[in-house]
């Protein structure tokens, strides 16, 4: 009786693998029911160690079939706090709660149209398996990668197999272009003719290229990331500002109501103002 | 399991306490609704407002509020929340605050008026009032005139929980204070004032604050013996929910465990159905 057929399931996982690339770790986790329901934007919530009260909502990076144990889940884990540190040094076979799969996921185009994925850092993790799903309905994908340095760019090399066209940004200009995603944007969506954008990264970035979108004549979708406490959508902790179909303001929830808004939608001064 | 609570029958003693559950539909997407003794709302105000939560370690600390108290207002919660709820066989407490006795009236008039609610929750407990223009009933006597207030424009069949503070010191007092106003039982627990690592304003909740909720439920319980009282404070097994009840509550609250699992009080309720 812990879950209805469509809604998201709570269940004990296993860490299957854990792989260290660049700055980042890669679980793999055994997690039932959670593949079987996932739509690429959506994220799981994680428990990190006894404890610790609040969860940790991370990015489906993909779903691997893994022989023995029905499909798995790879997420994409940045050691970043007390929280993410646990995770990040849990060795194959640990055994974690997971709540999932969460969230509103990406909306899908009804027609072939030219997309535009934006990823910066770990948050990249969501836009692979997307690729996938726009591929599969013929739409033409280019892909922008960024992250800080080298390290921080996630699955560089696995994005020139799921494009047409990739262009890296790294803020230190170790690989690729030099600077942040917003000097870059424009000129990308006019080559590639974007009609859909889709952006997932911190709200500097998804702001500078929901607005270049805007610009551009193209719809755009942001994921936005906020610290969530329980991720349910129970605690109303994760406060998006957002203007809704109506034209009021209002303030929505992350997990729930999110984490994927139309770009034209969230205020972002808001959304940078409350931090 | 059923227990008598304030004049209700529940099915048993587990409820969701105010807060925690959000608006219902949430918690039913986990399978985690239908079963529950009770269903607390999260505070309903006049207004709309919001609010902000953040973690702190292994507890909650939540930020203090921001501007008015918070969440969905009156209006929005009678014309989309609770007819929802009002269709589930879940007995649904409205857990109100205010900002004056008027206030108070207003919301125990429009509520006493609409059909599924089970009970009234005053919470007298915010845990910052001051910063956020909430009534101030830091002294019990204004939570007693707040619990009259209400009494007064509200069906005599639907019962007022009065949720007061766990301050050890004043309990026994707040508890005869407001039962004498008119409550039909007394909910010790919520949040308590207490700071981020930075200093801001913000509530402790959770695991931390169980001892001192159940201090306050046995002084209760010998000072005041005929008081029904519920206790919601780290309540997260069948025997966090055993000591209460062992010390003298009717009933518990889970909260801030369901923020960690969802299904936290559904498990809690067939973990208790076992014992007996």
């Amino acid at each position: 009786m812990t879950q209805t057929a469509r809604g998201p399931v709570h269940v004990t996982g296993e860490v299957l693998a854990s792989k260290r690339v660049g700055a980042y770790r890669h679980l793999t986790v055994a997690a039932p029911g959670v593949p079987e329901r996932f739509r690429p934007g959506t994220f799981v919530a994680l428990s990190t160690g006894p404890g610790r009260i609040a969860r940790r909502a991370m990015w489906i990076h993909r779903i691997k079939p893994t022989g023995g144990y029905g499909a798995t889940i790879e997420l994409v884990v940045e050691p970043l706090g007390p929280g993410t540190d646990w995770l990040a040094s849990l060795p194959a076979g640990a055994r974690l709660e997971v709540t999932g799969p969460l969230g509103r996921p990406w909306a899908m185009p009804k027609e072939a149209v030219s997309c535009v994925l934006v990823g910066e850092g770990y948050a990249a993790a969501s836009l692979f398996p997307l690729a996938e799903r726009l591929r599969e309905r013929e739409c033409a994908v280019t892909l922008v990668v960024a992250g800080a340095d080298e390290a921080h760019l996630l699955s560089a090399l696995e994005a020139r197999r799921s494009a047409r066209a990739v262009t890296v940004v790294t803020g230190d200009g170790s690989i690729g272009r030099h600077g942040a995603v917003a000097d870059v944007i424009k000129e990308v969506l006019d080559q590639a003719r974007a009609e859909v954008v889709y952006a997932a990264g911190p709200h500097a970035t998804l702001h500078a290229v929901a607005a270049a979108a805007e610009q551009a004549g193209a719809w755009s979708q942001t994921a936005v990331e906020v610290p969530m406490t329980c991720a349910t959508g129970l605690c109303q902790g994760c406060a998006v500002p957002v203007v809704g179909e109506d034209g009021v303001g209002r303030m929505v929830r992350a997990c729930t109501d999110g984490p994927v808004f139309r770009g034209d939608r969230v205020r972002w001064d808001g959304l940078e103002a409350q931090g | 399991m059923s227990v008598h609570l304030a004049g209700l029958t529940l099915p048993n003693p587990v409820l969701v306490a105010s807060g925690c559950g959000g608006t219902g539909r949430e918690l039913d997407g986990f399978g985690a609704f239908e079963g529950l003794g009770g269903f607390v709302t999260r505070s309903i105000t006049v207004g709309a407002g919001r609010r902000r939560l953040a973690a702190h370690r292994g507890d909650a600390v939540r930020p203090g509020q921001r501007g008015r108290p918070a969440e969905p207002g009156i209006d929005h919660f009678l014309a989309t929340e609770l007819p929802w709820l009002a269709q589930r066989q879940v007995a649904v407490l409205v857990s109100i605050v205010g900002r004056s006795l008027g206030e108070y009236a207003e919301l125990a008039r429009r509520l006493g008026r609409s059909p599924g609610v089970a009970g009234i929750e005053v919470n007298l407990s915010a845990p910052d009032a001051p910063g956020t223009q909430v009534f101030d009933v830091r002294e019990p006597f204004h939570a007693a005139s707040v619990v009259a207030a209400v009494r007064r424009d509200l069906p005599r069949d639907i019962p007022i929980l009065a949720k007061i503070r766990s301050d050890v010191v004043r309990v026994v007092e707040s508890a005869r204070t407001v039962l004498d106003a008119g409550a039909g039982a007394v909910v010790v627990g919520n949040a308590l004032p207490a700071s981020m690592p930075d200093g801001r304003p913000g509530g402790l909740s959770g695991p931390a604050i169980r001892p001192l909720v159940l201090r306050c439920v046995v002084e209760v319980h010998a000072e005041v013996p005929e008081a029904q009282i519920v206790a919601a404070g780290g309540v997260a097994d069948a025997r966090d929910a055993r000591a209460y009840l062992d010390a003298g509550a009717t009933a518990v609250q889970v909260g801030t465990a369901l923020l960690h699992d969802p299904t936290t009080a559904t498990r809690l309720v067939a973990d208790l159905g076992e014992d007996r």
